[in-house]
């Protein structure tokens, strides 16, 4: 006799068929595209098309003489600027807010403070910094009239004050993303290693590092690294901040804007070039987040492991 | 069912198929082919400019809905306005996708009138992109119809072979628009004569400013305020036609030199890092030290009296240092068009007749194309500017508009304008040296215009 399961396995595929529909059209042939005409001349000159003449790796090989690298090293600095205060006040905010014993009111409420920035457009947020900080915006009248300043300052005319306004707005509107995910993290910690701990008298900073900080690890090193993907694709502030110019002399252009800036003439094949070098870059980034992410290890990472491991031999020596 | 699918595939794919054979036949005969007009026309501008001027003058209008986007005309034709805003290129990015698709696009969808501007007229003009219809083949004959406007503007609006492709109802003479309180101040007097002839040249002008500077006055608000006096009158076009290099005209470098002596004696105020910006609108406001602005018809109208804070009739106008043209929007029938008829009727109304355009100038204070018109107007006193304390500013602009030679003109003007303005910005402000700055210019020039492969600069 013929033996007849029933199987619901295709209503499951056919839920989840519009997203890999959607991403088939939206994404994954865009990518394909994007990956192949990286190799063609292809530009608008006019309202003339060129191209696409099939050039090999010439937009590549233009790409590594141009100044990306400086671009790279803008898009980094940047980064850095805005993400040393932001995972560090996020740690802050996220112990404190984690803290039973400190008894804070209105926890709710902040962790919505916080978070608020980051609904904000950023291209919003960046006209508003733009007027703010202008040389006879309210920031340099503030300071004129309480006297701590004789004379206008030119935010926005050296290149540290362009690139400390883009990372104080990049660590204001995801200092509070990150202060969220860190206090899941924390919170996921059990409550009777804490209690162990307080019995052997940790607290405070010594709680912080023996035992928040290991016991965290995993998930601060995703937000590292998503932070570093998400500082690669940089682009929105400090466009609008400079009106996409990266002024002053192009210190504070991103990799983006200068990707942006090969798209004014539609050059679909130097923007492509460009966008597989990126894509390069994340996708190693990527590489280390998945396997960051697929670690069953307590400290986060196969190496700390392979540590442990050894350290246990040789005391067995 | 799948069989359906199929069919109905199929028979989209042949209805596709034939309009856009439509399309390839309308192309070839457009502007003659007078058979039958659409019911839509299709017009892409930047702004409600055109729209209001439609409006005002076009005899068959009969109303616009409410938000702006359609207007019906009495025959029941509608004209449906497709507005983007030209910031960051995005009118001209909306407009090349849709001129692109001209061809496929069905008749209703297709462009029937589209605008553009100085910096990027030629784009447009161009004979072989043609995608804006010669005047004759629509039935304008330019010698004829058009002999009352400017001849200048016609020049601007046809291609290198001098066929006139556009046309348009505003020319854009510019003048020195001064503050009368200031000038009581250092010169006292606020009288436009005695105040022209203290900046009827760069020379005297920068005597003036030494004597503004004296009693804490700037003379402009930056150096791109001046810019339009020396890159509208550069004798040869940036880019020569079939040429890739960029030639920086000598006149550039004046400026960039004068600028930047102006600068550094104080003359300009060193804030105000070009135009455009909070801080340029914050100088025209009445705490401004700013004595005056080079501004065009449109300028004063729709930048300087907005920001004007202070008492109306502040200000006055008078002749610059030397005769310019600053903007003007051109009016283009676009290759493909189903309402030849229509759009030569709406060119014709709005660009060419007298008491048309005369009566966009009183309502829009907006200087026209019309030479004898113009003429009239300044000697009319019935034109005078409340904004301007009572003075006729057509005198003035008049003489200027017959005066304006226009430069030549290419299709990468507005990127070259906009990047010398900004890599030079860091040398003004003392960031970085000369050489750098030509290298920026280099650099960012070629990412905006892949095709550019040299920038030649003057000795």
């Amino acid at each position: 006799m013929k033996k007849k399961s029933i199987s619901y396995s295709k209503w499951g595929y056919i839920f989840i068929l519009p997203f890999f529909l959607c991403y088939f059209i939206f994404s994954l042939i865009p990518l394909a595209d994007t990956i192949r005409y990286s190799f063609f001349e292809y530009y608008r000159s006019g309202i003339k098309e060129i191209g696409p003449t099939f050039i090999g790796v010439d937009n590549y090989a233009s790409l590594l003489k141009s100044d990306m690298f400086k671009y790279g090293a803008n898009t980094l600095t940047m980064w850095v600027i805005g993400f040393i205060p932001q995972i560090v006040i996020a740690l802050l905010l996220a112990v404190w807010f984690t803290d039973i014993r400190l008894k804070i009111h209105g926890k709710q409420f902040f962790k919505v403070v916080i978070y608020l920035p980051n609904l904000i457009m950023a291209s919003a947020f960046s006209m508003l910094f733009f007027t703010m900080f202008s040389t006879n915006g309210p920031v340099n009248a503030i300071l004129m009239s309480l006297g701590v300043i004789r004379e206008q300052i030119d935010f926005m005319g050296s290149a540290l004050g362009t690139r400390s306004l883009v990372g104080f707005m990049n660590f204001l509107m995801w200092f509070g993303n990150t202060t969220i995910m860190l206090m899941a993290a924390i919170m996921g910690i059990s409550v009777d290693i804490f209690e162990a701990a307080e019995i052997d008298g940790c607290y405070g900073v010594k709680r912080f590092y023996y035992i928040i900080f290991p016991l965290i690890r995993p998930i601060l090193a995703y937000t590292l690294i998503t932070a570093i993907i998400g500082g690669l694709q940089m682009f929105d502030v400090p466009q609008i901040l400079t009106n996409g110019q990266g002024t002053p002399d192009r210190t504070s252009m991103t990799l983006i804007m200068f990707l942006n800036s090969h798209l004014k003439s539609k050059n679909y094949g130097m923007a492509g070039a460009l966008s597989v070098y990126l894509f390069i870059v994340s996708g190693i980034l990527c590489f280390f987040v998945y396997k960051m992410t697929n670690d069953n290890d307590p400290d986060g990472s196969k190496a700390a492991a392979k540590r442990k491991v050894k350290e246990e031999r040789s005391r067995r020596k | 069912m799948k069989k359906r699918m199929i069919s109905l595939i199929l028979v989209a794919s042949m209805c596709a198929g034939t309009l856009a054979g439509c399309g390839n036949s309308g192309k070839s005969n457009a502007g003659a082919d007078t058979a039958e007009e659409g019911k839509v026309i299709n017009i892409y501008s930047w702004n409600d400019e055109f729209r209001e001027r439609v409006e005002a003058v076009y005899p068959k209008v009969e109303k616009t809905s409410s938000d702006g986007t359609v207007t019906t005309l009495k025959d029941g034709t509608e004209i449906h306005w497709i507005i983007n805003p030209n910031q960051d290129g995005v009118y001209q990015q909306k407009l090349d996708e849709a001129l692109l698709n001209q061809e496929n696009a069905a008749d209703d969808d297709k462009i029937d009138i589209f605008l553009s501007e100085t910096d990027y007229v030629n784009k447009y003009t161009d004979a072989d992109a043609d995608v804006a219809i010669p005047l004759k083949d629509l039935g304008i004959d330019p010698d004829t119809d058009l002999k009352d406007q400017y001849s200048f503007t016609k020049t601007t609006a046809s291609d290198a072979n001098g066929v006139q492709r556009g046309s348009t109802w505003q020319c854009c003479p510019g003048l020195l628009v001064y503050r009368r309180d200031i000038a009581k101040d250092v010169f006292g007097t606020d009288d436009p004569k005695q105040v022209g002839e203290k900046v009827k040249d760069w020379d005297t002008m920068k005597a003036t400013a030494e004597e503004l500077k004296s009693k804490g006055y700037f003379t402009f608000a930056s150096y791109t305020d001046t810019f339009r006096l020396y890159g509208n009158s550069i004798s040869e076009s940036w880019v020569k036609p079939g040429e890739t290099t960029v030639n920086v005209d000598p006149m550039i470098m004046n400026w960039v030199e004068s600028s930047k002596e102006w600068l550094d004696a104080g003359y300009l105020d060193k804030t105000v890092k070009g135009q455009w910006n909070d801080d340029w609108n914050k100088s025209m406001g009445s705490a401004s030290k700013v004595f005056s602005f080079l501004l065009p018809a449109w300028g004063i109208d729709f930048v300087l009296n907005p920001n004007w804070d202070g008492e109306t009739g502040a200000w006055a106008v008078t002749n610059p240092p030397q005769e310019y043209n600053w903007g003007g929007s051109y009016v283009h029938a676009c290759t493909g068009t189903d309402n030849p008829e229509y759009v030569k009727d709406i060119i014709l109304a709005v660009t060419a007749n007298q008491d048309n355009l005369l009566k966009i100038s009183k309502d829009y204070s907006d200087f026209t194309n019309t030479t004898d018109g113009m003429k009239k107007a300044a000697a009319d006193s019935s034109f005078a500017s409340e904004f301007l304390g009572g003075q006729n500013p057509f005198e003035y602009f008049a003489p200027v508009a017959e005066k304006i030679k226009i430069a030549p003109l290419s299709a990468y003007d507005q990127g070259c304008v906009e990047l010398i303005q900004n890599s030079f910005n860091d040398y003004f402000q003392g960031k970085v040296d000369f050489e750098k700055a030509k290298y920026n210019f280099e650099t960012a020039i070629k990412e905006r215009y892949p095709d550019i492969t040299e920038v030649i600069w003057p000795e």
